[in-house]
């Protein structure tokens, strides 16, 4: 493709989108799939078509629109109508009064302004208003004109400057400064060199990798293109867990759309520059997003992560530089090109600048895909775009980062959502997931629950991991079911010490967090089930004695 | 010529060559440091975490096997905190599969026995646990008993990098995994095993044995230094 090729193919498609006077976006993610979008997306086309209008309206199915409490979720443009719980039956009425009387339906709209009022959308800027599978939507709306842009009219190092100054810090969880990492890449000697995205999302309850890779795949590609360009990389890996077929099959697409465009392959712009990606699929572990792990798994041997240094930086895929970045850092990476690194670092607190996409879920309100600045309280979080816990329940814990982040009472919920903050609690940004639980929850059991988790996807390399994380859960289990004694608790303090810090990996090192922070702020449970033998939710002692039993 | 830095060990100046992890250069210089998984001559794994040490200016501890050294670097190979590691490593590791020494076929002649003496673990904090894994018998010089296990996995590396034929493996993971013959065939039937013993000979427990003979009959250290010689002759060659 050359530039102008791809100014005229955006031109085109801009007035194709105003020719119409209407947009509805169907929201088809995973999230909105189950409760019949599919449906929802055919009644819409029918409708659309009986009543005539479909010269003046379009009916595009579009990736995740952030708010999975109201799936099937229907948006309607110009105005941004939200539409909640559609069915086939409320399209047609929809289309009828909306579309043709031009009347907003306003007793199926969703009306919640205070769960976007917080949000900003720059990861997020085209999910669930353009349509994944057409290359042609992402154009239209200015995709590919920060690949352009790095490809023409910047050198690698100031693309890395640019990317540096904005102060982006790794998505994937450790927070590790992402232009120092490019530049380590792009003067590591060797060749050739890689990159890699990670999508290896394998944490329960967090959606946000995939839902992004769901509504807008270009905006990795692009990211992970420019990236290449920047390190001076000739070839890319996505790394996909298979669990995310939707994903898988989006990101294909894409990628053959990319490739047939000429916007990956040979000459790229024809500039000098050629790059390829080709799609990973992991094959269900969680420990394989930890990133020597996933160097071992393309690689096609056994998931297991290895001693740093050497760095992947230094000695990545098959002993070359390699630059492993998680694909919600390379989506933001466009942005910070046509914008610039100024309005990037202007967002944000100075320390951790842009914004965090986390899956906000639990007993909360309004669960969904959320978007914030970072610095953003946790309060404001849970409370305003979450909406609180249900009706009658008492806001009990917030659980960020993941299985292996840690939990937060409610006096800490004002605290800023940043790397450094949240890690000084006990908890981790992790890959962004908010758990919120109500009084309803035993935090001992919860606890449990999550090192559970966290024992069956240890890889089994090192003994803390492996045979400490088991005893520990052991001794939760007796726990909850009233054996130990408050002895006991030193035990696990120190038993999580040496799980913490003689582990071999990220997984070993934070899976002790949810029983650390429990420990800390919920010690009361745990005293209440060795002593008492009560558990104060009534969760535990199935066999009588709880306070619910 | 590689390069050569130099670096403290509990205080005392020693030189090395550059690239050579601590346990290796700690070892030359006669400093001892507790080590299980490290096996000489192979690949290192850093699995056990029972040769972890400190390394001043750090607030984190490394396993020794696998840190290579640095110009300038000051490590502290015993503490207060290092000892509880270790300890917690032994015990674990002990707990983890049901390790009775009394009716064990390395009794006295076991590394895990012998670190568990030296760092003072005489009983165990956490529940054993008692595997039931099955006995493989089906070899006619040598037996496998899983329940001794420890997944230091030196068999791997040993039949991998000086036999050249990795006729061993792990399956499964966490604490499910499992040291495997071809794809976890009897070992009698083990087509690519050549049956040269040198994984018995480095088991470090009673897991991989000669059968019909007490470990203290094998001579292991000969053969260990037997395996090391020829791989060095490898190494050369």
């Amino acid at each position: 493709m050359k530039p102008d090729e791809l100014r005229n193919l955006a031109q085109k498609e801009d007035e194709l989108r105003k020719s119409y006077r209407y947009r509805i976006n169907v929201c088809c993610s995973s999230g909105c799939m189950p409760f019949g979008a599919l449906k929802v997306l055919s009644a819409f086309k029918d409708a659309v078509k009986e009543s005539g209008v479909e010269e003046e309206c379009y009916v595009a199915r579009t990736g995740c629109i952030g708010t999975c409490s109201i799936a099937p979720a229907v948006l309607v443009e110009p105005g941004d109508y939200l539409y909640q719980n559609v069915t086939p039956e409320k399209a047609k009425e929809i289309v009828k009064e909306h579309i043709v009387n031009n009347r907003p339906v306003k007793s199926m709209l969703y009306g919640n302004e205070a769960y976007f009022k917080k949000q900003l959308r720059i990861v997020l800027r085209n999910a669930g208003k353009i349509d994944p599978l057409r290359i042609e939507d992402y154009i239209a709306v200015g995709g590919y004109y920060a690949l352009l842009k790095a490809l023409t009219r910047m050198t690698p190092e100031g693309v890395i400057e640019e990317v540096a100054l904005s102060g982006l810090k790794g998505r994937g969880g450790a927070g590790f400064l992402t232009g120092l990492k490019w530049r380590y890449v792009a003067r590591a000697t060797g060749s050739p060199k890689y990159v890699i995205a990670n999508l290896d999302e394998g944490d329960p309850g967090v959606f946000a990798n995939r839902t992004l890779a769901e509504a807008d795949p270009h905006a990795i590609i692009e990211g992970m293109t420019i990236a290449a360009y920047a390190v001076g990389a000739s070839k890319g890996y996505i790394y996909v867990r298979s669990e995310y077929p939707l994903a898988v099959e989006t990101l294909k697409k894409a990628i053959e759309a990319a490739k047939s465009m000429g916007l990956l392959g040979e000459k790229i712009f024809e500039t000098a520059f050629s790059f390829d990606i080709e799609l990973r699929l992991g094959a269900g572990a969680f420990v394989a997003g930890e990133e020597t792990a996933i160097l071992a798994s393309i690689e096609g041997r056994r998931a297991m992560p290895r001693p740093r240094p050497p760095y992947p930086a230094q000695s990545g895929l098959w002993g070359k530089p390699t630059l492993i970045n998680n694909v919600e850092t390379l989506a933001n990476i466009p942005v910070i090109l046509l914008k610039g690194s100024e309005w990037f670092s202007s967002i944000g607190t100075k320390n951790c600048t842009g914004t965090k996409c986390f899956s906000l879920t639990g007993k909360v309100n309004n669960p969904g895909l959320i978007e914030v600045p970072m610095g953003i309280t946790l309060r404001e979080v849970v409370f305003e775009i979450g909406g609180g816990v249900p009706p009658g329940r008492r806001f009990k814990a917030v659980q960020v980062g993941g299985p292996s982040g840690g939990f937060l009472p409610e006096q800490l919920l004002d605290l800023p959502i940043d790397y450094e903050s949240l890690t000084k609690a006990g908890a981790i940004m992790g890959s962004g997931g908010i758990v919120v639980l109500d009084d309803t929850s035993c935090m001992v059991d919860t606890a449990k629950f999550f090192t559970e988790f966290c024992v069956d996807e240890s890889c089994g390399k090192c003994t803390p991991c492996r045979a400490g994380l088991y005893k520990l859960y052991k001794i939760l289990d007796g726990f909850t079911q009233g054996e130990g004694d408050i002895q006991d608790l030193d035990k696990v303090e120190d038993l999580c010490e040496f799980i913490k810090e003689a582990s071999l990996c990220g997984l070993g090192q934070t899976a002790p967090n949810p029983t650390l922070t429990t420990l800390k702020y919920f010690r009361d449970e745990y005293v209440s089930h060795i002593v008492e033998k009560k558990c104060p939710a009534g969760k535990c002692f199935k066999d009588g004695g709880g306070a619910g039993s | 010529m590689s390069k050569t830095v130099e670096l403290t060990i509990d205080g005392k100046k020693v030189a090395a060559k550059e690239g050579d992890n601590i346990l290796k250069v700690a070892r030359e210089n006669n400093i001892y440091i507790p080590a299980l998984c490290y096996l000489e001559g192979v690949s290192s794994l850093g699995g056990c975490r029972v040769c972890v040490v400190e390394i001043r200016g750090s607030p984190k501890v490394f396993a020794s096997c696998v840190t290579p050294v640095a110009e300038g670097m000051e490590v502290i190979t015993d503490s207060e905190r290092l000892r509880r590691y270790r300890k917690w490593a032994i015990e674990l590791l002990l707990a983890e599969r049901p390790h009775v020494c009394s009716v064990c076929v390395a009794n006295g002649n076991c590394e895990l026995q012998q670190l568990a003496t030296e760092l003072g673990v005489d009983h165990l904090r956490v529940d054993r646990k008692w595997t039931n894994y099955e006995l493989d018998l089906t070899h006619e010089r040598f037996a496998y008993d899983p329940n001794r296990c420890i997944l230091c996995t030196r068999c791997i590396r040993v039949c991998d990098e000086v036999e050249g034929v990795h006729a061993i493996d792990l399956m499964l993971r966490g604490k499910n995994s499992k040291v495997i013959f071809d794809l976890d065939d009897k070992w009698g039937f083990a087509e690519s095993c050549t049956s040269c013993g040198k994984c018995s000979a480095v088991c470090p427990v009673g897991a991989l044995y000669v059968k019909g003979k007490p470990l203290s009959e094998v001579k292991k250290k000969e053969l260990v230094s037997f395996v090391m010689s020829r791989r060095s002759e490898k190494t050369i060659g």
